[in-house]
C-alpha cells in the first residue's frame, strides 16, 4: 500500500517551522488561550492534546490564519500569519494542508475531482498531468479505485483519506490535522495512523495533529504539547509525558476519569440542590 | 428603562455593523475581473438560478395577465373603454407587476436555495476547507451566484411581461371578444419604450441586486447548525420581500411621481 514512497524524511533543524508566541484568544467572555507558547520543529509529527473543550481545533484555525488572535502571534518560518494580506495569506495557505474532522470535501464534486480541485486551481498542468498526480495521491491513501464516487458514497474513514489525499496534493510542507481518529473503526484508524507517520517521512512534511485518542497520538509524535485551562500544561517527548509525574498530565495521559481535572462540571453542591425548593429546575 | 435604551442602542449597533459586514462582503465578492473558470462557474449557476426558476416565473406571469385582463375588462367595459385594455395590461405588467412578482417568486424560488446551499457549505467546513486549500470562496462560491442573480433576475423579468401580455391577449381578445387590432395598437401607442419598459428594467436590475445579496449574505453570514440554517433561510424570503416592495414604492415615486 506504501509502496510509492521511497524518500526519506527531511533532518530536523534547530529553526522552528512554526512557532507560536504568547497567544491570547477569547470567544466572548469565554478566555480559550492565555498566553500559549509552542515551537514546531520542521519535519518533526507534533501533537497537540487535551480534553475536549481545550481549544485544539481553535489552535489550528489560529495557525491556518482563519481566526485572529487577541494578542501574541503565529510565526510560519518567520512570518506573521496574521499580518500578511488576503492574498498573501492565501498564496501562504498554498504551503499548507488541512485536515479537517469532517472531512469538508466539496460535495457537488466527485472524489477525483475533489483531489484534483488544488491543483485545477492553483497550477496549469496538462489535464494529463492532473490525472496521473490525482491517480498517485489517491493510490498513496489507497482510494485509486473510488474515483468516481460521490463523497455522499463514501464512508468516514473513507472521506477521511480523501480528504487527506487531497490536503496533500499541491505537496504543502505542513499539514494540519484535526482529530483525525475520531469516530474512526480500529481499522481505519490504524491505516489513518500509519498514513499520517508515512506520508510525514515520504513526503518530507510537517504534522501537526490535534488529537486526544492518547494511544494512537503518542504511538506516531515525535513531539508532544498538552493544553489545558488556556495554557500549555506539560510538553516533551512522549516517553517523557508518560512517567510526568504531574497528576493533571497523568490523569490525562493515562485517561483517569477523575483528579486534578474533575469528573463533575462546576455546580452546587448535590444534597443542597436535591433539597432545595425550587421550579421545574 | 436605562436597560431598554441600553438594549436598543445594542441592537442599533448590531445592525449597523451587519450592514457593514453585508458591504464589505458584496465589494470583496462582486468586484473584481472575471476568469474564464470564473465564467464556467457563472454559466453553471445561471442555470440552476435562471433556467430552473424559468417555469415558475413564467407560469405565473402568465396566470397573472390573465386575471389582469379580465379583471380590466370588467371595469373599462362599463365606460365602454374595453379597447384599452391592452394599454392598461402592458402598463401594469411593464411597470409594477413584472418587476414587482417576479422579484418576489425570485426570492422564494432562487433566494432561499442559494441562502440553504452557501449556508450548508459552511455548515460542512467546504468554505473553510477551501480558503485552507488558498482559494477565496467570495470569488469561488459568492461572486458566480451573485452575478447569476444580478442577470438572472432582470430576463426572468421581460419573459414574465412578455407571457403575462400574451395571456391578457387570450383572455381578453380570444375569450371576451376585444377587437384584437385595438388591443395591440393602443398597446403600442402608450407604451413608450424607455419610460415603463426601461424603467421596469431598472426596477428589476435593483430588485436584482438586492435579492441576491440578500440572500448570497445571510448564507454566507448564517450559525452553521440546523436551527441557524432554517433562520436564515426565512430571513431571506421575508427580508427580500419587504426590501422589494418599499423599493418598488421608492422607485416608482422617483420614476413615475413626476408624470402625475
Amino acid at each position: 500500500m506504501f509502496d510509492n514512497f521511497t524518500g526519506m524524511a527531511e533532518p530536523m533543524s534547530d529553526t522552528p517551522f512554526v512557532a507560536v508566541e504568547g497567544l491570547h484568544f477569547a470567544r466572548g467572555d469565554k478566555e480559550i488561550f492565555r498566553g500559549v507558547d509552542m515551537t514546531i520543529q520542521r519535519g518533526a509529527i507534533t501533537a497537540i492534546m487535551g480534553p475536549s473543550g481545550s481549544g485544539k481545533t481553535t489552535l489550528l484555525k489560529l495557525i491556518g490564519g482563519q481566526l485572529l488572535p487577541d494578542a501574541g502571534r503565529v510565526l510560519i518560518e518567520g512570518q506573521d500569519v496574521h499580518r500578511q494580506s488576503r492574498k498573501a495569506l492565501f498564496a501562504m495557505r498554498q504551503r499548507m494542508g488541512m485536515l479537517f474532522q469532517s472531512g469538508a470535501l466539496f460535495s457537488d464534486l466527485s472524489v477525483f475531482e475533489n483531489v484534483a480541485f488544488p491543483l485545477r486551481v492553483h497550477t496549469d498542468l496538462p489535464g494529463t498531468m492532473v490525472r496521473d498526480l490525482v491517480l498517485m495521491k489517491l493510490e498513496a491513501v489507497g482510494l485509486r479505485g473510488a474515483r468516481e464516487l460521490m463523497p455522499a458514497e463514501l464512508s468516514g474513514g473513507m472521506a477521511r483519506r480523501v480528504a487527506l489525499a487531497r490536503a496533500i496534493a499541491l505537496d504543502p510542507e505542513l499539514i494540519l490535522y484535526d482529530e483525525p481518529f475520531v469516530g474512526q473503526d480500529p481499522i481505519s484508524m490504524g491505516v489513518l495512523v500509519q498514513l499520517i507517520k508515512r506520508l510525514n517521512q515520504a513526503l518530507g512534511l510537517t504534522s501537526i495533529v490535534v488529537s486526544h485518542d492518547i494511544k494512537e497520538t503518542l504511538t506516531i509524535a515525535d513531539y508532544v504539547y498538552v493544553i489545558a485551562d488556556g495554557q500549555v500544561m506539560a510538553h516533551g517527548t512522549p516517553k517523557s509525558l508518560d512517567v510526568d509525574q504531574d497528576p493533571r498530565v497523568s490523569q490525562f495521559v493515562h485517561g483517569e476519569p477523575d483528579g486534578p481535572v474533575p469528573f463533575h462540571y462546576p455546580a452546587v453542591d448535590f444534597v443542597s440542590d436535591m433539597l432545595s425548593p425550587g421550579g421545574p429546575r | 428603562m436605562i436597560q431598554r435604551i441600553r438594549r436598543l442602542g445594542h441592537r442599533g449597533c448590531d445592525l449597523l455593523e451587519s450592514f457593514g459586514r453585508a458591504g464589505i462582503f458584496l465589494a470583496q465578492s462582486a468586484v473584481g475581473l472575471p476568469s474564464r473558470e470564473g465564467l464556467y462557474l457563472w454559466v453553471r449557476q445561471m442555470h440552476f438560478v435562471g433556467v430552473l426558476s424559468l417555469a415558475i416565473v413564467l407560469v405565473s406571469g402568465l396566470f397573472i395577465g390573465m386575471v389582469l385582463s379580465l379583471q380590466g375588462y370588467t371595469i373599462l367595459v362599463d365606460f365602454g373603454a374595453e379597447d384599452a385594455l391592452g394599454q392598461m395590461v402592458a402598463l401594469s405588467l411593464l411597470r409594477e407587476l413584472a418587476p414587482v412578482v417576479a422579484a418576489l417568486l425570485f426570492a422564494g424560488r432562487a433566494g432561499s436555495a442559494l441562502t440553504a446551499e452557501i449556508g450548508l457549505m459552511k455548515a460542512t467546513e467546504q468554505l473553510t476547507s477551501m480558503e485552507m486549500i488558498g482559494v477565496d470562496p467570495l470569488r469561488r462560491v459568492v461572486a458566480p451566484r451573485l452575478w447569476a442573480g444580478f442577470v438572472a433576475l432582470p430576463l426572468l423579468t421581460v419573459g414574465f411581461g412578455v407571457v403575462g401580455i400574451y395571456g391578457g391577449y387570450l383572455v381578453g381578445v380570444d375569450w371576451l371578444g376585444v377587437f384584437e387590432g385595438s388591443y395591440w395598437s393602443n398597446m403600442q401607442a402608450s407604451v413608450d419604450f424607455v419610460d415603463d419598459v426601461g424603467n421596469g428594467i431598472i426596477k428589476s436590475l435593483v430588485f436584482a441586486v438586492v435579492v441576491t445579496w440578500i440572500a448570497v449574505f445571510q448564507g454566507y453570514d448564517l450559525v452553521p447548525t440546523s436551527e441557524g440554517i432554517s433562520r436564515a433561510t426565512t430571513r431571506t424570503v421575508v427580508y427580500s420581500s419587504l426590501a422589494v416592495l418599499g423599493l418598488d414604492f421608492v422607485l416608482t415615486a422617483v420614476m413615475f411621481g413626476g408624470l402625475a
